[in-house]
């Protein structure tokens, strides 16, 4: 009778390297110094989170009409609400909130169409960057179809925030890829142009360029002409923004093989069929993680127009702050800025990390 | 070549002189642009009846400025004033350089801390202060937290430290006769230290006997500026700060302007270096601290010399444009009067006098001579740090 070998079953994995007690042990108190920083950060956690549950939650008040409303000493949330609509619209006539509103919803209806298949990519692009900002201008500024006015100096609030963000991003892009193109071009005049455009933008802070376009620009125009300052404002922050994203294209451009626009040329495209076609879809995809943190960053900066006087989001949140029935409301205004802030730019980071995968062909260089 | 190439295109077809063609054009155009706001910015200033040139800058500027470490009244001239806000715009810029890269070293390396609750607070601080404004977090430090200070009467009191509405007052050293030797002692340590560092490396060039020369020379250095210290009988004393009843005198005193202003500057852009030395770190392959490892490198030295040089290649450039960056952005400083270029030149200084061409030319050029400085050190640092290929 043949004996068989009979192995018996493998033993589990002692209990302390498994499981929930060896996560602790591995990630709390693996030595002694990471035992000191477990408790090191217990406690800051403790300093930090019931105090601010308590201001921000239990002892808030939601309710009433003037700081008086707030006894309980916690934030005070009513402040918010009161003011909610000067926070969204500026100083924009009441009556008329609906045309921003529409806009809006336009323009979100308009870039949702992006997920339909069967309609035309090219024509709705044409449609949102051509023909929909003719439609807004319209519908913000009035004057036509029995429209009130509004002076754009009444505009403010996320409304002026997202407008300045919104075009900037969309007018900044072409101008630095044109930038780039032009800094990475082998004509020497079209090249030292651009390095000259480039690098004094770049050197200087932005408020300097916002000034100078609130400031110095009328100096420049001849007698009579001028224009709107909103509108300076708005080339000063295009500019400003283009100067950087040009850099980060050129990154791109530099990481695309030579043999890319060799073979380009071999197949006879022209320089802009080359680059439309060829570097520009190769390049751009490297380097969306740069162009998003641009945008960011321009977002992020579109609150330096208060400094030349104009009240965007965080502008109309200062003003308010020292109105007098609203007295010691400065954290609840703040903290309200920073989270409408912070939900849109760390939205736009996390969007672009899932663009990136989606469009990503394993060509990237590791 | 020999045999010219026969053309068959006509003129404008031929690639090189479309090119030709092209830069005569923007050059022209540009010229032509040029001119024009030239030509309209004289007829201006003389319709306004502004006259051009820097000499309002001798003239009396007859406003305080609120922190100047060279000695300034009103009556000293515009160009004084601006002077003094440079310095204040250079004094900032270095002390949120500092202090930003010691938050974000320290942060960058808590997010890679193997202890979970640590990874987590740190990537909780970079990605919260990364994603809200600056102006609006100098804002919050200014308005919300330092303005709601108590009053003077009721500072709060650590010691001889007093907070309050008004700033952060401590003791002021004040050097007594005699410091001259502390300098002389300071100094003469250093160069002790720098020759045994020298005469360390040189032997263990030659012989391969290592040598714990940067504590040591540190040692020399702090004890040897202490013993001259007391040598020259401490001659250094300290004005403390005194309550009376409604207000705090003497000693010396933070701001909360210039707090404000370095607190959000440092932690904003501390948050960006923190991902960049996270970056840099993670860049450097785990197989070279295997190696080092294995060739019996205790931990210390793995991080210290192989890979901290490695990981230096690649966070110097980034870091570089995070100072440029913290240089340009004290310019937000301005916002809550803080005494810096901008605030002072471009602000007041433009409103009294109206020279708007010269005074926000002024700041350019300083600041573009700041971010060529920054940017002409660190591309030597990291020159003297990058790979030396054979």
């Amino acid at each position: 009778m043949a004996i068989e070998f009979k192995p018996s079953p493998s033993l589990p994995p002692p209990s302390n390297a498994v499981g929930p007690v060896a996560w602790v042990r591995k990630n709390f108190f693996s030595s002694p110094l990471n035992i000191f920083l477990t408790f090191f950060s217990f406690y800051i956690l403790y300093l930090l989170i019931p105090p601010a549950l308590e201001w921000a939650v239990f002892d808030a008040t939601w309710e009433g009409t003037s700081k008086a409303a707030c006894t309980a000493g916690g934030a005070c949330w009513a402040f918010i609400r009161v003011r909610f609509d000067q926070f969204m619209y500026g100083l924009y006539p009441a009556t008329e909130y609906w045309r921003v509103n529409v806009a809006a919803i336009l323009l979100v209806v308009l870039v949702g169409m992006f997920a339909i298949k069967a309609i035309n990519k090219l024509l709705l692009s044409i449609a949102i960057i051509v023909v929909y900002p003719i439609i807004a201008y319209f519908l913000f500024a009035g004057g036509v179809l029995g429209l009130e006015v509004v002076e754009t100096s009444l505009w403010g609030g996320l409304f002026l925030t997202m407008l300045l963000g919104i075009i900037g991003i969309v007018a900044s892009f072409p101008l630095g890829i044109i930038l780039a193109l032009g800094r990475q071009s082998k004509m020497p005049v079209a090249k030292s142009v651009c390095v000259i455009f480039i690098e004094t933008i770049r050197a200087v802070p932005l408020i300097t360029i916002l000034f100078m376009a609130s400031v110095m620009i009328p100096l420049f125009l001849p007698d009579g002409m001028n224009f709107n300052k909103l509108l300076r404002v708005l080339i000063g922050i295009t500019l400003f923004s283009a100067a950087y994203m040009a850099e980060v294209i050129r990154g791109g451009l530099q990481a695309i093989p030579k043999g890319q626009y060799e073979a380009a040329d071999a197949m006879g495209l022209t320089y802009w069929q080359s680059m439309i076609l060829v570097i520009l879809p190769q390049a751009l995809k490297l380097v969306i993680p740069g162009i998003v943190n641009t945008f960011i960053g321009l977002f992020k900066d579109t609150t330096l127009v208060y400094i030349v006087g104009m009240f965007d989001f965080l502008g109309i949140i200062q003003m308010a702050n020292h109105d007098a029935n609203w007295l010691g409301t400065t954290t609840e205004g703040y903290a309200f800025a920073g989270f409408v802030y912070w939900a849109i730019c760390f939205g736009m980071s996390r969007y672009s990390m899932a663009v990136e995968r989606k469009l990503d062909t394993g060509h990237k260089r590791n | 070549m020999s045999e010219k190439t026969t053309t068959n295109t006509s003129f404008l077809n031929d690639a090189g002189n479309r090119a030709m063609l092209f830069q005569a054009v923007l050059l022209i155009a540009v010229v032509a642009v040029g001119y024009y706001l030239f030509h309209n910015l004289q007829a201006n200033l003389e319709n306004q009846g502004i006259s051009t040139g820097f000499a309002f800058l001798n003239e009396p500027a007859g406003f305080p400025i609120l922190i100047h470490l060279i000695e300034y009244t009103e009556a000293n001239s515009y160009g004084r004033a601006f002077l003094v806000a440079l310095i204040n715009t250079i004094l900032i810029s270095l002390m949120g350089i500092i202090l930003a890269t010691v938050i974000g070293v320290v942060m960058g390396l808590a997010r890679l801390s193997q202890n979970w609750l640590v990874a987590r607070l740190a990537t909780v601080y970079i990605e919260t202060l990364r994603n809200i404004p600056l102006l609006l977090q100098m804002f919050f430090w200014y308005f919300a937290v330092l303005a709601t200070l108590p009053h003077p009467r009721d500072s709060i009191i650590f010691g001889d430290f007093f907070l309050n509405k008004r700033g952060i007052y401590s003791p002021e050293p004040i050097a007594q006769d005699g410091f001259g030797v502390v300098i002389f002692g300071f100094l003469a340590c250093v160069m002790a230290a720098i020759a045994l560092v020298v005469w360390a490396k040189k032997r263990q060039k030659q012989t391969g006997v290592w040598f714990p020369a940067y504590w040591t020379s540190l040692a020399i250095i702090i004890v040897g500026t202490v013993v001259f210290y007391f040598l020259a009988g401490s001659p250094v004393e300290f004005d403390a700060p005194t309550k009376s009843r409604f207000n705090v005198t003497g000693g010396m005193v933070l701001v909360p302007e210039f707090v404000a202003v370095l607190v959000a500057l440092s932690t904003y852009t501390g948050a960006f270096i923190a991902e960049i030395v996270r970056a840099g770190i993670l860049s450097v392959n785990w197989g070279q601290t295997e190696a080092s490892r294995s060739l019996g490198l205790p931990d210390g030295l793995t991080q210290r010399l192989i890979v901290l040089p490695q990981a230096l290649r690649v966070i110097i450039p980034p870091l570089t444009s995070q100072y440029l960056n913290l240089a340009k952005n004290s310019s937000l400083g301005a916002a809550i009067a803080y005494p810096e270029l901008v605030a002072v030149v471009m602000g007041t200084t433009l409103n009294q006098t109206g020279q708007a061409i010269e005074t926000i030319g002024l700041c350019m050029l300083v600041y573009g001579s700041l971010s060529l400085s920054i940017s002409v050190f660190m591309n030597w640092y990291n020159k003297k740090m990058s790979l030396i290929e054979r």
